[in-house]
């Protein structure tokens, strides 16, 4: 019974993208909502139901086919539920779920409401199929199925060119890191003789190129550093599209390879070390971009990139317990906070820039609230959010890996604190620059609303010793990826604790609402921040601008110069040749009497 | 040293050859053929085949020569043609065909200057007999493939003549409707 | 009869085929171009009579009863087709508009 429902759960969503770009837009706005929202709602309600029955240790395998056999290698497309599994399938399908009935709302006016529908419910069909593979090629499947769905996201509104550059930036960015892990897993394929999953787990192969190449993959999809560049420019797409796919599933789906193929990992500790310097590095040098930019969506993008820091951070330190608690945490709080942005930027006329909102806490209150209770959560104020469990178990973790990782990371949330409390003080405290209109209907509130309160309250499904001993997704997890780590001194928890408190502080005293304006930073720190570091000028230079200069170069194709000169031969012999037959009678005689000239000329004189 | 009738009929039909290509007008041409027909019937003698000289008189002059004077007579050329011919013959034009005809004869003179090898001895008459008995010998086959021919010919100019719009009158220009 | 020399005979064959085919290449009329195959074809009839004669054998003359046959086929279907391009419109009998292979 279970094994159908993870079936359905992945083919009604596939269901409703067939029908949805079918249709080709003829279908009512409505119905494309209630076909749209409805496929990945019970999609959602199945994936309860199999919760709740299979939260035993046993995984559920379902194989569907064999996929190809060949001498020495085979492989099939399966599905498996294990508790990780089945923790990123409530994710996607509980988070996708209302972000898709948030979307009824935003896009409702979209006269392609359709095609975004349609690639939104393949999205989630796809990063089904990526958390369900038993078999790495067909998680490739999925992995490519996300990304081709990114990248037509991204574009959605393509008659702007600047969107369909970011899309296309996405896809190549993300595309050499798809290259990388393909490597990998051809690796694999030689090395261990399969790609199933279990076996390959089993009996881990002591790879470290595979292991770094793999890394590449994650890396490039989760946007950390240095392939980090495309997920600021994504934001290109529709809010709801940032929310699901570029907050929290797609991007996460690096942090879901590593976890699950842990042990590959585990056995290369210069790759787990690359995986933590990875993360430290993002979750810095994107939390300082967040901390100056202006458009509000950019600000939740680095902070993606920061928290997604985070997760590696605790890959690389081994806390796997603690990094999917987080994704987990992290979907929720910065769909969260997409959303309530996406709300804001809706009422004041499709304006991102966050300094010429300001003072809209009392025109909206229940945007506020949200937008305030993902923000807590994203910082981590103690006790109260789910951010604040997460991270502290990531604390903990690259406390026992290497204080100095510790360290990193509570600066990291200092500055995270301060970014999104600067946010907040700027958007919805102080003097107005702009008059929201309208109201947010009921179909973008609920979304808000449920997830409001899963922010704040999420994170007690585990909590540290010291407040409560809750360890439930911990304990879930334990079969894969035993047991959680001890933990460190209490006053690692209350220095855990302050730190989110001190930066809010830190927020209020740069940005408390005054009666001035503010003023974006203009020096140029400031400036290179925003940017994000130079790091676009710096594949430009490196790459892209080379790559150009070669294209230019070979634009008359120099190496096709001796095949075009065949071919130009050959069609000059044959206009030649051509040109004899004329169709002209004394032509045609004067060649015989020529021929027959020569022939006698040969015969006469030898 | 060739004898003298000899002489004088190769000298008239190269010269009446030359003329019959350089004519404008189609009868003079034709008349001048008919006189090379006529002269290559004397060589014919002179070389000692009477026969093949009877032949070329009754069947080449006469028949075929009559053939063209009736095709000659139904084109119903007149002066404007006679002044395209003229147009059409412009000096510029010789110069190609002649420059492959002089090759060519030059290629031909050296191969027939060579001494050629010693016959039987100074030529023979060979009469009507010998070919008739020669053709009816070992050449039958040779006669049917000539009747075969023959009746190609005859099948293909009735059918090419025939009047394909069977209006009945088909007597030329009268019933054409020009060029598409 | 007398001393003629076959190979003057051929001198003259190969002069009387090269001035036919001058006329071939050179004319446009159809007519005219048919007349001077008329002369190569006896140019080589007389090659042959002028071997035989030169080896005595009557097989020469046999091969002259030849061309006579394919002369007289030729120019009976030659002239048909002259006849039949002047009725289908086109007097002028110009051979450089064969190749517009129509009416």
């Amino acid at each position: 019974m279970d094994a159908l429902f993870l079936k359905l759960i992945v083919a009604f969503p596939l269901l409703a993208a067939a029908i949805l770009l079918l249709s080709a837009g003829r279908m009512p706005a409505r119905a494309t909502c209630v076909i749209g929202t409805g496929s990945v709602g019970l999609s959602a309600l199945m994936a309860a139901r199999v919760a709740t029955h299979a939260t035993s240790p046993a995984s559920l395998h379902v194989p569907l086919w064999s996929w190809m056999r060949v001498e020495g290698f085979s492989t099939r497309i399966a599905f498996t539920l294990d508790p990780l599994s089945l923790v990123m399938m409530l994710v996607v399908t509980f988070v996708g779920f209302l972000i898709l009935l948030y979307a009824c709302g935003y896009m409702r006016d979209d006269p392609d409401i359709a095609r975004f529908f349609g690639y939104m419910t393949l999205f989630v069909a796809a990063m089904l199929v990526l958390v369900f593979s038993s078999d790495l090629l067909s998680l490739y499947i999925g992995w490519e199925g996300v990304g081709i769905c990114s990248y037509l996201l991204i574009g959605f509104w393509h008659i702007d060119s600047a969107n369909v550059a970011a899309a296309r930036k996405a896809f190549i960015v993300t595309r050499i890191g798809d290259a990388a892990m393909l490597c990998g897993l051809l690796l694999l394929a030689t090395r261990a003789g399969t790609l199933e999953i279990a076996p390959l787990l089993a009996a881990p192969p002591a790879s470290a190129t595979a292991a770094f190449l793999l890394l590449g993959g994650a890396v490039a999809k989760s946007a950390q550093a240095p392939l980090q560049t495309w997920l600021p420019d994504a934001m290109a797409g529709p809010t709801p599209v940032s929310a699901l796919i570029h907050a929290a599933t797609m991007v996460t789906a690096g942090v879901y390879l590593i976890a699950r193929l842990h042990p590959l990992f585990a056995a290369v500790p210069a790759a787990m070390a690359t995986v933590a310097l990875i993360g430290l590095v993002t979750l810095l040098l994107a939390a300082g971009s967040a901390l100056v930019q202006t458009d509000i969506k950019r600000i939740l993008a680095y902070s993606t990139m920061s928290q997604i820091g985070y997760m590696f951070l605790a890959l690389g330190a081994g806390a796997w317990q603690a990094a999917i608690f987080h994704l987990v945490t992290h979907a929720v709080f910065k769909a969260l906070l997409f959303m309530a942005a996406g709300a804001v930027i809706l009422r004041v006329h499709h304006r991102q820039d966050i300094y010429q909102m300001g003072g809209l806490a009392r025109a909206m209150p229940g945007v506020f609230a949200a937008f305030l209770a993902g923000a807590a959560a994203l910082a981590g104020l103690p006790l109260l959010t789910a951010g604040f469990y997460s991270k502290e178990m990531i604390l903990q973790g690259a406390w026992h890996a290497n204080p100095l990782l510790w360290a990193g990371a509570l600066l990291g949330a200092l500055a995270t604190a301060v970014y999104i409390f600067r946010c907040i003080f700027i958007v919805f405290f102080g003097p107005r620059h702009t008059d929201p209109t309208g109201r947010t209907g009921a179909t973008m509130a609920l979304p808000l609303l449920c997830l409001g309160i899963l922010a704040l309250v999420g994170g007690w499904i585990d909590m540290p010793d010291a407040i409560a001993p809750v360890h439930l997704l911990s304990r879930l997890l334990s079969p894969l990826f035993g047991a959680p780590t001890a933990e460190g001194p209490s006053w690692l928890l209350w220095t855990g604790s302050l730190v989110p408190l001190a930066g809010v502080g830190l927020a209020w005293l740069l940005w408390r609402p005054r009666i001035r304006a503010f003023t974006p930073p203009e020096d140029a720190v400031a400036r290179l921040a925003r940017t994000g570091w130079g790091f676009d000028t710096l594949y430009d230079t490196l790459v892209v601008r080379p790559f150009v200069a070669l294209g230019r170069l070979n634009q008359t194709d120099i190496c096709d110069r001796l095949s075009d000169a065949t071919a130009a031969t050959a069609r000059a012999g044959g206009r030649m040749l051509g040109r004899m037959q004329s169709g002209q009678v004394r032509r045609y005689a004067g060649w015989i009497a020529a021929g027959t000239i020569a022939a006698l000329c040969l015969g006469a004189w030898p | 040293m060739p004898d003298l009738p000899f002489l004088l009929f190769s000298l008239v039909a190269a010269a009446a050859a030359i003329m019959v290509v350089t004519r404008p007008i189609a009868v003079h041409a034709l008349l001048y053929l008919v006189v090379v027909l006529l002269a290559l019937a004397g060589l014919f003698f002179a070389l000692g085949a009477p026969f093949a000289a009877m032949l070329e008189i009754i069947i080449y002059a006469g028949a075929v020569m009559v053939l063209f004077v009736f095709v000659v007579m139904m084109l119903n050329l007149g002066r404007p043609d006679r002044d395209r011919e003229r147009h059409w013959m412009a000096p510029a034009v010789w110069i190609g065909p002649s420059l492959l005809s002089g090759l060519l004869l030059a290629a031909l003179w050296p191969a027939l200057r060579a001494a050629p090898p010693a016959g039987p001895g100074s030529p023979t008459v060979i009469g009507p007999e010998a070919v008739g008995i020669m053709l009816y010998g070992p050449y039958v086959l040779s006669v049917e493939l000539a009747s075969f021919l023959l009746l190609a010919g005859l099948i293909s100019a009735f059918h090419i003549g025939r009047d394909i719009r069977g209006t009945g009158t088909g007597t030329g220009t009268g019933t054409g409707t020009g060029d598409a | 009869m007398s001393t003629t020399s076959p190979a003057q005979a051929l001198l003259l064959a190969a002069v009387l085929f090269a001035t036919g085919m001058l006329g071939v290449l050179a004319r446009r009329n159809l007519l005219l171009m048919l007349m001077s195959i008329e002369i190569m074809l006896n140019a080589a009839a007389l090659a042959f009579i002028a071997a035989g004669a030169r080896w005595h054998a009557p097989q020469g003359q046999v091969m002259f009863l030849m061309i006579l046959s394919l002369a007289a086929a030729e120019a009976a279907i030659g002239l048909a087709i002259i006849l039949r391009l002047h009725a289908a419109g086109r007097p002028t009998l110009d051979a450089d508009t064969g190749n517009r292979l129509k009416g």
